[in-house]
């Protein structure tokens, strides 16, 4: 199955060689097809119907005009419900439309559906969704995989070519892991590129969108679409956005690329060390100087991201009451009454595990042993890698520590399930942008992820070292 | 000063703190642009980010930032160039976000002092812990249905300032004096409206009893009382139970209060097992506020004169005493109107006493009596100028100025108006005055005969029988004078 990326659909567009309208004809007949992977929290045909009507009507020039994109269902959409996969918003539909999202329409695109996610984006496999698992569309028949977590949904509806882009979100890997697992491209900007204005917060100070696309050229032209300042978002940054795409180079020559050596962890699979090691050698033909780095609080990564994630999510989701919209309890005899069955009954068990560590952390008498804590040691790794940034222009490491695994493997083992998270966290925990690109298979034929991670807003050196060791591979 | 308590068995002291909640001034709210208008219908001013819509995301109110900070130079206090906002974590039905962000470690405002001035001519210092920046909540109607809570968030995210005072009050006029004080500086400052009926400002008191010279004693908390006359039987009735308790062997238990204003009594709003834990934390959402020096002096500029300056202007000035002065500058309408009554004649600022003088009892007890204010009087500054200059030059009397005021403030006329067509002006003319007193001894010749006898009292009676011929209008000083002079005379 060769499928067609979003320049050569642009171009094809451009030259009338296909219509807006066989183009997503096309797409919507597969999305039906393949409605057994649950990659929707909500598709409606007869949506995406109208909106091809109403560009056919506007005449105006529209960078993405007509394309298909498949929209996490964790961006707030006027046109659509949002449920952040989780009954406590199970029929909430937005008076109002994310700066991301909005930002897509106002290019021309169209809005395939929403995708399934982990609950509030909790998640690794997109298995704590109220709406039930998204299936990977690289199982076997009879061995369904995970997608990954938490913007499988939208992992899976590239990967199963149900879109040509898709948007996430990326808390502490949402959009690398999942992109690894299902073998496309997924982009992580720095902290602030894209407004959080509209997208149901999990984390404030970590959750970033990002999208996820076939290719690099793909994702850089995609990413250019949804990046800006907002004055609605206090954290957004106000910084220029190049035009990645244009400026796109897989010239690499002379370039140094930082290689963590605390990334060598034990019981890391053969295959990963192996795909690690190709792409360091693939750089050096290339003529990138290799440099091996040290970012030494890296092993503290994860569980301080594990105290302020949860902390700060302890807080956001918090205005989930029963009082002004979503879900509310019919067991209601006192206020109380009504914040805790609501809660109890609207809420699944991992955003309750969450909630519970986030409220504990931040607790009178354990606030300065781990939140305040955490908060230092996440400033020590910030530190560590703009030490690292000035012996190199990037850094390259494995996505995840495996292969996508099966549906039901780990969900009982919360502890397991946050080690994915161990090569994508450290980088989240210091703002900067990551790309995850599909590089080598393992011995079962699944894709395996390389993670290129670069200085605050370089976007554009992410972007040439992903497309660089992209041409070669293939 | 002496602030001892008499209890059965002890000497006792109160110690009072305050923190004052003031509403900042500002047609927004501290992170939307809603309107902050009173008395709009319900509901009617929430924007998505104050009713805590998925993905809303708080953005601050510079202007808001400004009256923080305008404020804080009125209080005499340390501007902080880094602040915080945190989130305080709690739920109820009117609290949308679950929290609300305030700040908690690095507040805007630091250490500060206000003066409260005794009519005894002394002042004292009280001082300011710190001033910070919050979110006030929604509004949770009960009374609407037996079965429903009802929740208005107009008031949702509209800007406070929490100023906090040490424990340095000792008796509730003073706390009645500092509100007050506080109150007229962010009033001539414009960064809050005072109005403590709508309850753009109120307070917690913090109250505890001690032994003189003891260690602070425990203090309870009571909470949101909008009026001074609250705030000291609050203090007084709290006061009282603790010494009870206190003096019956009991101990006090440290406990937030709500304070019944019908009964007059406090009790207590939730038990220890309830006790909040609120998990401050600084909001992810809000960047670190900074404010250069540069700003800060810009925003000083700004700032128009304070009671306290005015106060030592009036004092240098118009030789007033501490308190007259601090009378006229408690609120920024009264010394605007003294000054524009001052300054409409130039001979007047010779007269400044009794320019006070009519402004603050003759002109406020019609104003009281007619329930308006200065800001809607009848009579215009240049109005009671004239007024007061008649007297000053003995055109008329201070009793018949006293009427003519009255009809001023009925008429809307001028003092001069008045006078010229009642024929006011006092009789200065000597013989004119010799002329009615003569007829007074003459068809009054027992008491005369009294008073030579010694019965001095009968004065009175000779004034007010020449006054009642002259309509009021004989010049007093004149009117005894001669009086005396001619029944001496007949000696």
């Amino acid at each position: 199955m060769s499928k067609s990326s979003l320049k050569e659909t642009l171009k094809d567009l451009d030259t009338k060689k296909i219509s807006i309208r066989e183009l997503n004809q096309d797409y919507l007949k597969r999305i039906k097809e393949k409605d057994n992977l649950n990659v929707f929290i909500h598709f409606s045909e007869e949506n995406v119907l109208k909106q091809i009507d109403n560009l056919e009507k506007d005449n105006t020039i529209k960078k993405l005009k007509g394309i298909p994109i498949a929209i996490k269902d964790l961006f707030c959409t006027k046109s659509m419900p949002t449920t952040a996969a989780s009954k406590i918003l199970e029929n909430f539909n937005p008076t109002y439309e994310s700066f991301v999202t909005q930002k897509l329409l106002d290019e021309g695109s169209i809005f395939v559906g929403k995708t399934n996610l982990d609950e509030f984006a909790m998640g690794s496999a997109t298995n704590t969704s109220f709406f039930g698992n998204t299936i990977n569309p690289l199982s076997k028949e009879n061995e369904p995989l995970a997608p990954g977590g938490s913007s499988g949904g939208s992992a899976a509806a590239v990967a199963a070519d149900l879109c040509l882009g898709a948007t996430g979100t990326d808390t502490g890997g949402s959009i690398r892991q999942p992109a690894s697992f299902c073998g496309v491209v997924g982009i992580k900007p720095t902290y602030g590129l894209c407004s959080r204005w509209g997208i149901a917060a999990f984390a404030s100070s970590l959750d970033q969108a990002g999208i996820f696309s076939h290719n690099v050229e793909d994702s850089s032209i995609l990413l250019q679409s949804i990046a800006g300042f907002d004055q609605r978002d206090s954290t957004s940054a106000k910084v220029d956005i190049p035009n990645y795409f244009e400026n796109l180079d897989d010239d690499l020559n002379g370039k140094t690329v930082g290689i963590p050596k605390e990334y060598s962890i034990d019981g890391t699979p053969m295959e990963i060390s192996q795909i690690w090691e190709d792409a360091i050698k693939v750089l050096e033909k290339k003529g990138v100087k290799i440099k091996n780095i040290s970012l030494p609080h890296t092993k503290y990564a994860l569980p301080t991201y594990y105290i302020i994630a949860p902390a700060e999510a302890s807080s956001n989701l918090a205005r989930y009451d029963g009082v002004k919209y979503g879900f509310r309890s019919d067991e209601i005899d006192s206020l109380d009454e009504m914040y805790e069955n609501t809660r109890a009954q609207g809420f699944g068990r991992e955003v309750k595990r969450r909630i519970l560590i986030g409220t504990y952390v931040l607790s009178a008498g354990y606030y300065d042993a781990y939140y305040l804590k955490a908060q230092k040691v996440r400033k020590l790794i910030a530190d560590d890698f703009n030490k690292a940034f000035k012996e190199c222009d990037f850094i390259v490491t494995p996505t995840a520590p495996s292969a996508a695994f099966p549906l039901n493997e780990k969900q009982n083992d919360p502890i397991k399930m946050y080690l994915n998270d161990v090569f994508t966290v450290p980088a989240s925990l210091a703002g900067l942008p990551g790309i995850s690109i599909p590089f080598g298979k393992d011995k079962n034929n699944l894709p395996l992820g390389i993670q290129i991670l670069g200085k605050h807003f370089d976007e554009q050196q992410v972007f040439n070292a992903a497309v660089s060791l992209e041409r070669s591979y293939e | 000063m002496n602030n001892i308590i008499k209890g059965e068995k002890h000497d006792w002291e109160m110690v009072i703190g305050l923190e004052i909640h003031a509403q900042v001034k500002s047609n927004s709210k501290l992170f939307s642009s809603s309107s902050t208008k009173f008395g709009s219908s319900p509901n009617s001013q929430v924007s998505l980010v104050d009713a805590a819509m998925p993905g809303m995301l708080p953005v601050i109110n510079k202007y808001c930032v400004e009256q923080a900070v305008k404020t804080g130079i009125g209080l005499n206090a340390k501007i902080n160039n880094y602040s915080v906002f945190d989130r305080k974590n709690y739920f109820y039905a009117d609290l949308p976000q679950g929290y609300q962000i305030s700040q908690y470690k690095y507040p805007i405002v630091g250490e500060g002092k206000v003066t409260i001035d005794f009519k005894d001519g002394t002042s004292k210092d009280i001082r300011i812990v710190r001033l910070h920046l919050e979110q006030d909540a929604g509004k949770s109607l009960h009374d609407q249905n037996p079965s429903k809570t009802y929740v208005d968030l107009n008031r949702s995210g509209v800007a406070l300032m929490e100023i906090v005072s040490e424990p340095d009050i000792r008796t509730p006029d003073e706390a009645g004096m500092y509100i007050s004080k506080i109150r007229s500086i962010l009033m001539y400052l414009d960064t809050c409206d005072g109005n403590m009926q709508e309850g753009s400002l109120r307070a917690d008191v913090n109250i505890s009893v001690r032994k003189p010279g003891d260690e602070y004693g425990t203090r309870c908390e009571i909470k949101n009382l909008n009026s001074i006359k609250f705030i000291k039987q609050a203090i007084n009735y709290e006061v009282k139970r603790q010494i009870e308790i206190l003096e019956s062997g009991g101990s006090i238990e440290q406990n937030t209060m709500l304070f019944n204003t019908s009964t007059g009594k406090t009790r207590p709003m939730r038990n220890k097992e309830e006790a909040h834990d609120y998990r401050y934390f600084p909001d992810p959402d809000l960047l670190p506020l900074e404010i250069s020096e540069e700003e800060i002096g810009k925003i000083k500029s700004s700032i128009p004169e304070l009671p306290d300056e005015l106060k030592n202007k009036f004092i240098e000035t118009y030789k007033l005493s501490n308190y007259d002065a601090s009378v006229l500058t408690a609120e920024k309408q009264t010394s605007d109107y003294f000054n524009e009554t001052i300054n409409s004649d130039s001979e007047l600022k010779n007269y400044a006493k009794i320019v006070v003088n009519w402004i603050t009892s003759e002109l406020f007890s019609l104003l009281n009596k007619n329930n308006l204010d200065l800001n809607n009087s009848p009579v215009s500054p240049e109005n009671l100028g004239q007024l007061i200059k008649l007297i000053s030059t003995n055109e008329i009397s201070g009793k018949i100025a006293k009427d003519v005021l009255e009809d001023m403030f009925s008429s809307g006329k001028t003092a001069r108006q008045i006078v010229d067509e009642k024929g006011l002006q006092q009789v200065t003319d000597q013989d004119e005055i010799a002329k009615v007193i003569d007829e007074v001894i003459t068809e009054n010749p027992k008491m005369v005969e009294q008073y030579l006898g010694g019965k001095d009292k009968l004065l009175g009676f000779f004034v007010g029988q020449a006054m009642k011929l002259t309509k009021g209008k004989a010049n007093p000083k004149m009117l005894n004078d001669i009086l005396k002079q001619k029944l001496t005379k007949k000696n």
